[in-house]
């Protein structure tokens, strides 16, 4: 009786406080009957889950064909990766995804953190690219998949953090041509769309560099990247660094600190902090944004996935299923940052105290 | 002044880096001693266009143009799997192969003059002659594409298809409405789900999409006409006649290969055979090779990769292979068709 009381009650608290969420309680649970028996038969009951191209032309799109990620796994999970080599880009990104992991859930402390990701990301190149260790090489065109996403991603929030720290301290500072310099790197970079600066880097760059002289491609794309997101994130800081009381310069410089002192232990601290939730914001879309690589012929992820069913007779008209299992495996990165970014609000107190 | 002083010695360094990146053009030198250097022909090739160029499972490559790479491969560096492809797709493959890259471009692309005079490219020989077609519901009984009035037609961007679709019926005088969608995927997903009343593309992908893509391959029709022709062929960079002249060659000996009827099982014994024009294509009698700056053997390596035109044709669009296309203006000159190489003499 008890029982039943309480769970009224919590029904009555948490799902009919009011007319309008009850009403969207009962729409959210009609939508629910109404689509889920259909969806639960689509994905599961009338799917085909073995690598089975017969079977799945008989199911007809009546159930999902799983078996076409059966079948292509390894070519949407490591792309253009020669076949026989294709541990060495597992290995290279359960190693990454550790060390990322590692850092995320804060396991190693700051010293064992630093000398792991200074271990994992040579390893990491050296693994893909081969070429010493007996490991035969591959050039980084023919990198591809969940390994180039995720260094895409990686590297370019890594490399365009401290980058976008020194320009937007660089806006900032008392040096016209370097505030000019810097405002105009940013404006540059925010009035062009990201594709528009992989396709110069990848096609424009090696049109005017010298003959004889050329740099890997992914090293440009991955360079066009960085300084696309630092532009980004730049103003994330200024904005932070906008945000810093005034008072706080006074005091520091009461204290005896200097310029480079005061802006490392008491401006930036209490700037970056206020700005968590859209640095996170960044590095999402940074995640994501790397699928546009697939226009200048690198194929992560989604490029990968069309480059395996485009082509393939049996399994062309199942990409739906490959699309929404690269769907899971974005989503699992992107929830997995807002959770990091809700546990470090959490940690640092996310800016609410510090002002 | 000190700041326009270091402004105007910046502008110089910078006119000066120009002038000097602009004296040596990107790439001058001989695309054949590259390739040689290297050990690889790099082909640039489709995302993946069923029968002329996709890649399998294990990430190996197959198709009609293909073929064309593995021949030439054959052909320069003697091992026809000394090939790395890259998959471009319809926007950036001019772009890829005037960078360089790319060595060639066998991508299924049309050969027209604005492509061949304006792009800094030359087309080399066709391997394929297409048109374009329309596919439409069976319901609408239509018969023939003029019927097409005020109709929404679904088409891939980037591509000659797009332009044909509006001068054909602007040449015909009748209104219609084109759905552009940069996938492939999305057009022909947006067609059979009822966004169009047609869906148009070359006529050697209509019959598959047909087949195999349609919930229901009965309620669709392939109307008659087509609308345009489409010569495919690879492409190479202006610049290097050279290797213009192999890419071409190798084409037309493996066309040449086919009149002759050498095959790839025949090969050894036509080596034997007492016919002149076999006895020079195969190297027997004459170093045809040598003209092109290649070995005396080049055609008959070819050959061995890939087998003749006719086999490639079977095997990758024709009988032999899931689109299964009559050879139609594909077939040899004397069979009816339009495939006709120089003599190799």
């Amino acid at each position: 009786m008890n029982q039943i009381a309480a769970t009224q009650a919590w029904l009555r608290r948490n799902l009919f406080s009011d007319a309008f969420s009850g009403l969207t309680t009962l729409l959210l649970l009609g939508g629910a009957v109404y689509w889920l028996p259909g969806l639960i038969d689509w994905m599961l009951l009338q799917a085909v889950f073995e690598p089975d191209a017969a079977a799945c032309q008989t199911v007809n799109h009546a159930g999902a064909c799983w078996g076409v990620v059966a079948e292509k796994y390894r070519f949407i999970l490591f792309g253009r990766y020669p076949h026989a080599e294709q541990w060495r880009p597992l290995l290279a990104t359960a190693l990454l995804l550790a060390v990322i992991f590692a850092s995320g859930m804060r396991l190693l402390n700051r010293k064992f953190l630093l000398t792991a990701w200074a271990l994992a990301l040579p390893a990491f190149f050296i693994l893909m690219g081969g070429g010493s260790f007996g490991l035969t090489p591959v050039g980084s065109d023919q990198w591809g998949g969940l390994p180039l996403t995720l260094l895409l991603a990686t590297m370019g929030m890594l490399l365009a953090f401290p980058l976008a720290i020194m320009v937007a301290l660089g806006r900032q500072s008392g040096l016209p041509l370097l505030r000019g310099l810097c405002t105009l790197y940013v404006e540059l970079v925010r009035g062009v769309p990201l594709i528009s600066v992989l396709f110069l880097a990848s096609f424009l760059f090696p049109i005017i560099l010298p003959q004889g002289f050329s740099i890997d491609v992914l090293l440009r794309v991955q360079a066009g990247i960085v300084l696309f997101a630092a532009a980004y994130l730049s103003e994330t800081i200024r904005g932070g660094l906008q945000a810093v009381p005034g008072g706080q310069h006074d005091a520091a410089a009461a204290l005896g600190l200097g310029r480079w002192q005061a802006m490392r232990w008491i401006i930036l601290p209490q700037a970056l902090r206020a700005v968590v939730p859209s640095m996170m914001n960044s590095a999402v879309s940074v995640f994501k944004d790397t699928s546009l690589v697939t226009v200048v012929s690198l194929y992560e992820l989604t490029g990968s996935l069309s480059l395996a069913l485009a082509g393939d007779a049996e399994w062309r008209s199942f990409h739906l299923e490959g699309y929404l299992f690269i769907g899971g495996i974005y989503w699992i990165g992107c929830y997995s940052m807002s959770r990091f970014s809700r546990g470090m609000e959490s940690k640092v107190g996310a800016g609410a105290t510090a002002m | 002044m000190r700041l326009p002083n270091i402004a105007r010695r910046w502008l110089a360094a910078i006119a000066l880096l120009m002038l000097l990146l602009h004296l040596s053009p990107a790439h001058a030198g001989k695309t054949l001693d590259q390739i040689r250097q290297r050990a690889q022909l790099v082909c640039g090739v489709s995302t993946g266009v069923i029968g002329f160029s996709s890649a399998d499972s294990q990430g190996r490559w197959n198709g009609l143009d293909v073929d064309v790479c593995r021949a030439i491969a054959a052909a320069v560096l003697n091992d026809p799997n000394k090939v790395k492809y890259v998959p471009l797709n319809a926007q950036q493959r001019f772009t890829a192969l005037q960078s360089g890259e790319v060595d060639l471009l066998s991508r299924n692309t049309t050969w027209t003059l604005t492509r061949d005079a304006s792009l800094g490219l030359h087309f080399t020989a066709v391997t394929y002659y297409d048109g374009q077609g329309f596919l439409v519901p069976k319901r609408l009984k239509l018969t023939s594409a003029k019927q097409l009035k005020n109709a929404e037609i679904c088409v891939q961007s980037g591509t000659t298809t797009e332009k044909n679709l509006s001068d054909w019926f602007k040449a015909q005088g009748i209104k219609v409405k084109p759905v552009v969608f940069e996938k492939f995927e999305a057009s022909i997903k947006a067609f059979f789900s009822g966004r169009c009343q047609a869906y148009t593309t070359d006529a050697s992908a209509l019959a598959f999409i047909r087949s195999k893509e349609a919930p229901k391959p009965d309620d669709y029709v392939v109307l008659p006409e087509l609308i345009s022709k489409e010569p495919l062929g690879p492409v190479v960079r202006r610049g290097d006649d050279e290797w213009f002249a192999i890419v071409k060659w190798v084409i037309f000996a493996l066309i040449e290969a086919e009149e002759y009827g050498i095959t790839q099982a025949n090969l050894e014994q036509m080596k034997a055979s007492p016919d002149p024009a076999i006895q020079r294509l195969l190297g027997g009698a004459e170093d045809t090779g040598k003209l092109l700056g290649l070995e005396r053997d080049w055609a008959a390596r070819a050959v061995k990769a890939v087998g003749n035109y006719g086999e490639m044709f079977q095997r990758n669009v024709g009988s032999a292979s899931p689109l299964k296309l009559p050879r139609g203006l594909n077939a040899l000159w004397n069979k009816g068709g339009l495939m006709y190489a120089p003599p190799v003499r």
